[in-house]
């Protein structure tokens, strides 16, 4: 626990949200750096809530910053993963069952008060955008910083398609409800189509990668796997519970034809995780991947009143990875700096990533996979071939969505060409 | 229990649907009784709570008007409200835009009705919407803002017609349907471009203020048109008169709707027409005929629509 913040974090959420308010936000370098294998932070019995503090003031969709609101997106993914980890690990578990289900409760409750940061005026298109902006800009940073080359790979691989995921669903947004979906992206990401979803479909097995080495990989290997199958995993979900919401069937189609590729993603990114990581071990690494986020959080946040929350929320994770190291040490009768890493790498970069993605997209935009290799497309699987010909058989909703697509400031509408003229008559017709 | 009548579809949502069931569910309260007392007002209590409690960020201050929190859209000394409420009209012509261009997609599926309106009609309006929108960019750029920019009230407005997409995409609705959806766009219209016209007026932006004019008569056009489409769909004229008035019969009693008003109605200072109570209460004296700087010559429509008189 670091004393610094240790009187602040005692505080309600509300104490803390006026703690914040009360001072300009000054970024300042966490006190000490965490030490994954001592920092008790909050112990577990005094990790308490009330409805109260779950249901805070939700950050601004106009004043705050997009990486915000990719953050708190992201996080409520990883407890989300955190949630389903538990549950999982409870059936297969059943010792584990009492330790889990007193985690669990902490976590879900962390997870409302994150999810709940979303304003209401944030409509789930506008939450879809800021999904896909954390899948771009998240996924960036870690395949920039990944130490595997094969994993490096396989982290761009699965940029380009959820870069691409951003232009269809901006199209989306500004065909049906005449809004430009930069004013969410706040000109970070850019709006242009990646690999095209419509060639992102492939047959399942061509979507399995090959694992890291659950002794042999590097700590940061471990939590960047973590990270990003929590989030893909939330991604896909969100679309399966949003998508019939909407009335259009070019949005139905849209969402229904992207969720399949965000189940192609989790597919993908689960399958580079060692299964022979036994459960507990799988538990450790989920609580210090919570812990890496959340100061990955900490480390960039510009909304002071958010910050105090993920100040508060890295001390609840310490105090979990605590709980579960002693657990693992008690029951596997092994050390667990056997897993875990004493301090953590280098946090996740919160920031523009427009040159490291274009420069992706220029180079690897033919790129597809055929079993765990990635190949050019012209060296598809045939199983691969026929799945997406069955699929695209009907028509390609994200190709019809985006039929000459071309981002402009303000929206398409802005630009004279692509106004439907008297006749009913589109002026602009470009092949991507 | 509930069944088809006759292989007839039925509405399962009312309880005469299935009246034992019903009665069983009445029953229900009388034994089970509320684990808590009080009335709906325990929601207010909190909703007031949050509100007091909540912290006033940035946000809240912009939506609500506060010049501060729009400084990084417009240069300082310009009229904030006036900029504000461009951005929302702005906003709801790009999103009235792509409602019509929905509009036409429906009568491309389901065909005219009688006495409602062609292919023609509806691409008339579209391209007013096309027109404001670009219009509205202009202005704001002249003003120094920035027209892609979503401001407090172009959010707020585009939540509040969340709605109207939601009936006109649906493939299940249809014309007539989504005609009287977009008649509440068309409302709004009418009432948010008065409002744009005043601000710019009081802001001394006449040029603007003659725009807004302009637009102002083609929503009413637009209004008169869409009521005179639900009526005729309706099977009934704009008055409720038989739908076998000739089309310049019904074109002419839509313009004295009930919802509109003569130029000898009272005014209060916004320029709306209010009752003659309510002028008698506020002491307006003025008449729509007399008010100052209200009228654009050659623009302005016959009749103003306001507040409904109950005089």
């Amino acid at each position: 626990m670091h004393p610094a913040t240790l009187s602040k974090l005692q505080n309600s959420a509300t104490s803390s949200e006026a703690a914040a308010r009360s001072a300009p936000f000054e970024k300042v370098e966490y006190p000490v750096a965490i030490n994954l294998l001592r920092d008790t932070g909050i112990v577990l019995d005094q990790q308490h809530f009330t409805w109260r503090e779950l249901v805070q003031t939700p950050y601004c969709k106009l004043t705050d910053d997009a990486f915000t609101r990719v953050r708190v997106i992201l996080m409520n993914g990883i407890e989300s993963e955190a949630l389903r980890f538990g549950h999982a690990c409870a059936r297969m578990n059943g010792p584990l069952q009492g330790a889990l289900a007193q985690v669990r409760r902490v976590e879900q409750h962390q997870q409302t008060l994150v999810n709940w940061l979303n304003p209401a005026d944030q409509n789930p298109l506008e939450t879809t955008i800021g999904f896909e902006q954390v899948a771009i800009e998240v996924t960036a940073s870690v395949a920039e910083k990944e130490p595997d080359a094969y994993l490096a790979q396989v982290y761009r691989f699965g940029l380009l398609e959820d870069f691409d995921h951003l232009y269809r669903y901006s199209a989306l947004m500004d065909r049906i409800f005449g809004k430009d979906a930069n004013t969410l992206v706040q000109s970070y990401s850019d709006i242009v189509p990646g690999r095209p979803t419509a060639v992102e479909h492939r047959h399942p097995l061509d979507d399995l990668r090959r694992i890291y080495h659950r002794r042999r990989a590097d700590p940061l290997t471990k939590l960047h796997a973590y990270t990003l199958m929590a989030g893909e995993h939330q991604t896909h979900d969100y679309y399966m519970t949003i998508g019939p919401m909407f009335a259009d069937p070019v949005a139905r189609q849209l969402y229904a034809e992207i969720a399949s590729i965000e189940e192609q993603h989790v597919t993908q990114y689960e399958s580079i995780i060692d299964p022979n990581e036994t459960w507990l071990e799988k538990w450790l690494l989920h609580e210090a991947n919570e812990v890496y986020n959340y100061w990955s959080c900490l480390e960039s946040e510009t909304n002071p009143r958010i910050r105090a929350i993920w100040e508060r929320f890295l001390e609840y994770e310490l105090g979990h990875v605590r709980f579960v190291a002693e657990l693992f040490e008690e029951t596997e009768r092994r050390d667990a700096a056997e897993v875990l890493p004493a301090r953590l790498p280098e946090p996740i970069r919160y920031e523009s990533h427009r040159e490291f993605v274009r420069e992706t997209l220029r180079r690897e935009l033919r790129l597809s996979a055929a079993g765990t290799k990635f190949v050019d497309r012209d060296e598809e699987s045939t199983m691969t071939r026929a799945y997406r010909d069955q699929m695209n058989a009907e028509g390609s909703p994200s190709e019809t969505v985006a039929a000459g697509y071309v981002w402009h400031p303000g929206g398409e509408l802005s630009d004279p060409a692509t106004r439907l003229d008297r006749s009913g008559r589109k002026g602009r017709r470009r092949a991507a | 229990m509930t069944q088809h009548r006759d292989g007839e579809l039925i509405n399962r949502t009312g309880v005469g649907a299935a009246p034992e069931l019903a009665e069983q569910m009445i029953a229900g309260p009388g034994e089970f009784p509320p684990s808590s007392e009080g009335s709906a007002q325990a929601l207010a209590e909190v909703r007031v709570t949050y509100a007091q409690q909540t912290e006033i960020f940035e946000g809240a201050k912009a939506a609500a008007g506060d010049g501060a929190s729009q400084s990084a859209l417009i240069e300082p000394g310009r009229s904030v409200l006036l900029m504000d409420k461009l951005g929302e009209r702005l906003a709801f012509e790009h999103a009235g835009a792509r409602l019509y261009e929905a509009l036409v997609s429906k009568h491309r599926a389901y065909g005219d009705f009688a006495g409602g309106p062609g292919a023609e009609d509806l691409m008339q309006i579209l391209g007013e919407e096309y027109e404001h929108a670009a219009m509205l960019e202009h202005a704001i750029a002249e003003l120094g803002g920035d027209p892609t920019a979503l401001t407090p009230s172009a959010n707020l407005a585009t939540n509040v017609s969340a709605g109207l997409p939601q009936v006109l995409t649906d493939p299940r609705t249809n014309l007539l349907q989504c005609l009287e959806a977009i008649v509440v766009a068309e409302l709004a219209d009418n009432e948010c471009w008065t409002v744009l016209n005043a601000l710019a007026r009081e802001a001394g932006h006449e040029e603007l203020a003659a725009t807004c004019q302009q637009a102002i008569a083609h929503e009413r056009d637009h209004l008169r048109k869409v009521r005179r489409w639900i009526a005729a769909g309706h099977g009934r004229s704009a008055e409720g008169e038989n739908r076998s008035q000739s089309p310049d019969t019904s074109e002419r009693d839509a313009t004295e709707e009930e919802f509109t008003f003569s130029k000898d109605s009272p005014v209060d200072r916004e320029g709306y027409v209010i009752s003659d109570e309510e002028a008698r209460e506020t002491g307006a004296t003025q008449s729509r005929a007399t008010q100052s700087g209200a009228t654009q010559s050659g623009s302005e429509p016959q009749a103003r629509k306001g507040k409904r008189s109950k005089g």
